[in-house]
């Protein structure tokens, strides 16, 4: 007889817990991106519904956490793997947030008319989500090998970043008009470039489970968080 | 205490039960409500009567000459104290495991088909014996000398030879007193899983010193402590993740957080 087996079983439910956030935040992602390209307000509010909850299932699983802590203690590799569930939901919590940012800019700008460098920012939101999908399932499989090599591609976003960054500069010089507006979409940019970002934090939790070790998985440069180079 | 469940819930209850001995108060007003195929612990430190608790729901306490009960303890709608209740059949029908493992000392077959049989079984043994054996997940260990003495079992093999032979008489309800308090970490653990195995078909009561054992194996937990006259009185009652993630008295606080006496 496996000793355990509670633990074991619950350890197992909250993995399936956090790849369903982790849907939950790609979607809202898409649906957010979604709402920009076709300029749709009904869409956006749609991606504050899904924030809701978003937030309701990270507490979830946060309450989850804190309940097998106090009645199971778990150690070891239990402790790390639900130390580390306790930081990537709060890190997928975050990345719900700046979907819900990139829809309350498609509110702002309403029909308001500007050029969008759509395909940067979609290229951003699609290698982004790739990273977070490929990073959680390295999460729950525990592969901390295909966890480092996902940090890797944050440098395409991040290249991404200073093309679109370079764009909306010439518009906003071209238009000075229109600042305001080119600001809110500098912020759809940040935010898709800090997703990536994030990811790269859940690679690491990856890493930290399956070694024990905390360590920083970057393959950038620049370890200057809100300022990506700008070549 | 959450009051929501209605009685098809309860599988055993006290009301306002206190218990003397001689003149001595030893525990006062306990109103505890145990649920069905639910496991429930009952925690608190030395002296606060929770193994008197546990032992009264049995009548093990009818042993004790000085003991004496005051209120009631309802088993399907009967109070098992009223003075038509024969014990015998009251144990029966609830087991239990003590402390340290007592086998008989007799083959490990004998042990099980002796209180089977003095319960007037009359099936297949064998099968009996079996079935028992697998409930209490030792089966595999013991299927080929099954007569060999019991006694040469390991303490851990012992208890779960105990838990088969209560089960064997087919009880609804099996008290537990410090099952696991005399094994080790291991054999401790296989007792919680097997009592969680055990739970869709019995209601499990369990009292331990070990409060992270309450914590890891119980549904609910029960919270006792001594009152200033050194009765143990019932501090708080609840679900078990509730009991030790945010309990609602500061002594119970107190005590799952070590800062207790």
């Amino acid at each position: 007889m496996a000793s355990r087996d509670r633990l074991t079983q619950q350890v197992s439910h909250l993995q399936d817990e956090i790849l369903l956030l982790g849907q939950m935040v790609e979607q809202a992602t898409q649906k957010a991106m979604d709402s920009l390209r076709t300029r749709d307000t009904r869409l956006a509010r749609e991606v504050y519904e899904h924030d809701l909850q978003i937030n309701e299932k990270r507490f979830a699983i946060e309450n989850a956490i804190l309940i097998l802590f106090a009645t199971q203690q778990p150690m070891a590799r239990d402790l790390r793997q639900l130390a580390a569930m306790l930081e990537v939901s709060t890190e997928l919590e975050r990345m719900g947030d700046y979907a819900k940012g990139i829809a309350k800019v498609t509110l702002r700008l309403g029909t308001f008319d500007i050029p969008i460098p759509m395909q940067e920012l979609d290229d951003m939101a699609r290698l982004s989500m790739t990273m977070l999908q490929k990073s959680l399932q390295a999460f729950v499989d525990g592969d901390h090998r295909l966890a480092m090599t996902i940090p890797q591609q944050d440098n395409e976003v991040d290249q991404l970043y200073n093309q679109v960054h370079h764009k909306l500069i010439e518009t906003m010089i071209a238009n000075p008009e229109t600042i305001d507006q080119v600001n809110l979409l500098m912020w759809v940019a940040h935010n898709l470039e800090r997703a990536a970002d994030r990811v790269t934090n859940i690679c690491e939790r990856t890493v930290f489970i399956a070694t024990g070790e905390m360590m920083e998985v970057d393959y950038t440069d620049d370890e200057s968080e809100d300022f990506p180079d700008e070549e | 205490m959450d009051e929501n469940n209605g009685n098809q819930d309860i599988a055993i209850e006290s009301r306002d039960l206190n218990i003397y001995y001689g003149s001595f108060r030893a525990v006062k007003n306990i109103n505890l409500k145990i649920r069905k195929n639910k496991i429930t612990a009952i925690i608190g430190p030395s002296g606060c009567g929770k193994s008197t608790v546990l032992r009264s729901f049995n009548r093990m306490n009818d042993f004790i000459p000085a003991c004496r009960i005051e209120g009631e303890i309802l088993f399907q709608d009967q109070n098992i104290y009223a003075p038509e209740v024969d014990p015998v059949q009251v144990r029966r029908r609830i087991g239990m495991v003590f402390q340290r493992p007592n086998p008989f000392p007799k083959s490990i077959y004998d042990n099980i088909a002796w209180g089977a049989r003095a319960n007037g079984f009359q099936g297949n043994m064998d099968e009996l014996v079996e079935s028992t054996l697998r409930a209490a997940a030792l089966w595999d260990e013991v299927k080929d000398i099954l007569k060999q003495n019991a006694l040469s079992l390991s303490g851990g093999q012992q208890q779960r030879l105990c838990l088969a032979r209560a089960l064997a008489i087919q009880p609804e309800v099996i008290l537990m007193d410090e099952p696991a308090s005399a094994l080790d970490p291991i054999a401790t653990l296989k007792i919680e899983d097997l009592m969680r195995e055990l739970a869709p078909h019995y209601t499990i009561l369990i009292v331990t010193h070990n409060m992270q054992q309450a914590a890891r194996a119980s549904d609910y937990t029960a919270f006792f402590t001594m009152d200033d006259d050194r009765a143990g009185m019932m501090v708080e009652y609840g679900p078990t993740e509730e009991i030790f993630t945010r309990p609602r008295d500061r002594r119970t606080e107190d005590y799952i957080t070590g800062r207790f006496g």
